[in-house]
């Protein structure tokens, strides 16, 4: 099972409505995945600031820990509560230096995202309950991705929730299950890249990280995919620009699209789009097996 | 009473599917409520299934999975996109979808007709077992994957691997195949096929169409018994 959506808006008169059409497209699918929930949202981003989604243990006084953080930001450190997440938004040039001071820290704190405009959530329990913590209706942004979790491959924890970021501004969501994640992390972890979990999705996430850092665009690393990884899946995977859309080449996992004038609409199944602004006259698809979608805006 | 002449009208987004379809187990063979209206069906799975009675059901928007399951007698028909195994296991009557069809469409079907006016995604009348399938469009990858009898017909194309371990259900294709799947054919179209092919479509109610364009794939019959030089694998 698990659900999956992606909302990428044209219309920016929409942006304003993102998270409440959103938060309604993940609620319907809470049936399909109903251990866990997380989504990725683009909002607006500054040029020359990163801004970094932290998990922060139980407890955390957030104004203290962003004074502590202070030195390796080289400045006041701008830190917003979302449910158990934080967002602290950091100079760029000072993203590393403020990464490191959050690594050694004593427990540590979880990074869950970085980007220029992307925020990831995530967090166990059933799909309305975890957009409602991390109060998602209430979010603007330009575009998303979104998944509900029946978990098959790895425990029910807040870490093998969805979506599953590698790198700035990137992240993806997995319906369905790999069978060879485990060649493939073991030949990944030898070419650099880390992981956290023991988690199949995590590792199609930092194939697409290593793909795309060795100079493949996100359709050459997609297309690539569909080659290197073995099972079953419907990516639904964000950037800072846009979405992206793969399913496996016998198409074993449902999906559905829906495109308007104001909106591209992906869902694992038309349920979760039927409550979209003017989806009667939407052209309604079922994205074909092992080809790769992408939409675009201008950065 | 409920006549003929005035539909019932079922809004699902006031009142739940499991009521829709408990409404028309209810009805007798030779029930007066013949004609019904579902709207605002979102997408919502299992609406109309396990019908036995001669009615009609219309339903205006798109459904989810098995929409019009197990059908008997009925004609149901989809203003909208159909999700994954519309009539699946249809015993009889007519189920046409305007829009698109999902996978698995008609799978295991005994009888009746499916007409989908749009494309059918993959694995279209898999293990088919004597229903009429009839695609204005074209068809996924595994269609017809051990369909065991009855007939699929596609106006359009149809995607990798069609037919694969068919049995003897007939195959009628007007576009290109990407690929046969195991054992299936190509088979030559005589008189009596093009008469046979003739009259599903004026059954289904698609004039303008030339038979002659059609090409018809079958089973080879070479996976049936179990071959001879193969008994030195035990």
């Amino acid at each position: 099972m698990c659900g999956i959506v992606g909302l990428f808006l044209k219309d920016a008169a929409l942006e304003r409505e993102f998270g409440a059409l959103f938060a309604g497209m993940l609620g319907v699918l809470s049936d399909r995945g109903p251990d866990s929930a997380g989504f990725a949202i683009y909002g607006r981003g500054e040029l020359d600031a990163v801004k970094l989604t932290i998990r922060p243990p139980r407890g955390t006084d957030l104004a203290a820990l962003a004074r502590a953080l202070e030195p390796a930001a080289g400045g006041v450190v701008e830190a917003r509560r979302r449910g158990s997440h934080a967002v602290l938004v950091v100079p760029a040039t000072r993203e590393q230096a403020v990464l490191a001071a959050l690594a050694a820290r004593t427990p540590p704190v979880a990074l869950v995202s970085r980007g220029r405009r992307m925020e990831v959530y995530k967090e166990v329990g059933r799909p309305t309950e975890v957009t409602e913590s991390f109060g998602l209706e209430r979010m603007a942004g330009s575009h998303g991705i979104g998944h509900t979790r029946m978990a098959t491959e790895s425990a029910v924890t807040t870490e093998g929730a969805h979506p599953f970021s590698t790198g700035r501004d990137q992240c993806l969501v997995h319906n369905g299950s790999l069978s060879n994640h485990n060649a493939v992390r073991r030949e990944l972890r030898r070419a650099g890249i880390a992981f956290e979990t023991e988690n199949d999705t995590e590792v199609a996430a930092g194939y697409l990280s290593w793909r795309m850092g060795q100079g493949a665009s996100l359709a050459e690393a997609l297309q690539g995919a569909v080659g290197d990884l073995d099972g079953f899946y419907t990516f639904v995977v964000g950037t800072e620009s846009g979405f992206g859309v793969l399913r496996d080449p016998i198409a074993c996992k449902p999906a559905v699209m829906a495109e308007t004038d104001r909106y591209v609409a992906f869902g694992t199944e038309y349920r979760a789009l039927a409550a979209l602004p003017g989806i009667e006259a939407a052209r309604v698809w079922e994205p074909e097996p092992g080809r790769v979608y992408l939409w675009e805006r201008a950065a | 009473m409920n006549g003929t002449a005035s539909p019932h009208l079922v809004d699902l987004s006031a009142s739940p599917t499991r009521a829709l379809n408990q409404a028309l187990h209810a009805l007798g063979p030779d029930t007066n409520e013949t004609l019904w209206r579902v709207v605002r069906p979102d997408g919502r799975h299992a609406i109309a299934v396990g019908i036995d009675a001669p009615i009609t059901v219309e339903i205006d928007g798109h459904v989810g999975y098995y929409c019009a399951g197990m059908n008997k007698r009925a004609r149901v028909i989809v203003n909208g996109n159909a999700g994954p195994g519309v009539a699946e296991n249809m015993m009889s009557g007519t189920v046409h979808v305007r829009g698109d069809a999902s996978q698995a469409a008609g799978a295991t079907g005994r009888g009746g007709l499916l007409l989908i006016d749009g494309n059918a995604s993959a694995r279209c009348g898999i293990s088919m077992k004597g229903i009429d399938i009839v695609v204005k469009g074209g068809v996924g990858h595994m269609s017809a994957f051990m369909a065991q009898a009855g007939t699929l017909i596609v106006l359009g194309d149809a995607g990798e691997s069609l037919g694969d371990s068919v049995y003897e259900a007939r195959l009628y294709v007007r576009g290109a195949v990407a690929s046969l799947g195991a054992d299936c054919v190509a088979k030559t179209m005589s008189d009596h096929h093009r008469a046979k092919l003739r009259a599903r479509l004026d059954a289904a109610g698609i004039s303008g169409v030339d038979v002659g364009e059609f090409r018809r794939y079958g089973s080879a019959r070479r996976l049936y018994h179990f071959h001879v030089d193969n008994a030195l694998a035990y």
